[in-house]
């Protein structure tokens, strides 16, 4: 049962303080998903830290239920 | 360590530029892999490839190994890149032109 863009972007933001979560459903099936992922907790991080940071957040669904997530991770400019 | 991870280990560490992926550079079975593979040629990289779909310990493995969920996965150096989203990031910044460098087909 794939995922709503909705319940995505709810986890990641209560696994993420901060974080701005944008998710573009990019085949329009509800199962291939964009997300962009800002949080000012990615400050210092390496990028492999801020993806692990996002899939913590998703509770090991990514790889599973979720096997098509581009990600883009980013800290806010201000 | 397991045998899987050791294995692993040593498919890391003995070669410079190593892609775990889904299907084969010439038939990527996943897009993910695909774009991997794609950024990879087109900066005229050599590299090792792992065909997980062939290898189910491998496959499983792998996400332990680097504590990253997904396929594909790039190594250079023995060290853990990223996954293609990451490659793509890199690639537009330059960054992974750079890395690569060394590693780049003669």
């Amino acid at each position: 049962m794939p995922m709503a863009a909705d319940e995505i972007a709810a986890m990641i933001r209560a696994g993420i303080p901060d974080a701005e979560v944008e998710i573009t459903d990019l085949a329009g099936d509800g199962d291939h998903y964009a997300a962009r992922v800002t949080s000012p907790a990615f400050a210092g991080l390496t990028r492999i830290k801020q993806h692990q940071a996002v899939y913590a957040a998703l509770g090991g669904r990514m790889g599973g239920v979720l096997h098509a997530l581009q990600l883009t991770t980013a800290v806010p400019k201000d | 360590m397991s045998d899987t991870n050791a294995r692993i280990d040593t498919l890391v560490k003995s070669n410079p530029v190593v892609l775990f992926m889904k299907g084969t550079p010439l038939f990527p079975q996943c897009g993910f892999s695909s774009r991997a593979v794609a950024i990879l040629d087109h900066l005229g990289t050599q590299y090792e490839s792992v065909d997980v779909l062939q290898d189910q310990e491998v496959r499983q493995g792998i996400k332990t190994y680097s504590d990253w969920p997904t396929i594909p996965q790039l190594y250079v150096n023995g060290e853990f890149v990223g996954g293609s989203d990451i490659m793509m990031e890199m690639y537009e910044s330059g960054e992974l032109a750079e890395l690569l460098q060394p590693a780049k087909a003669g």
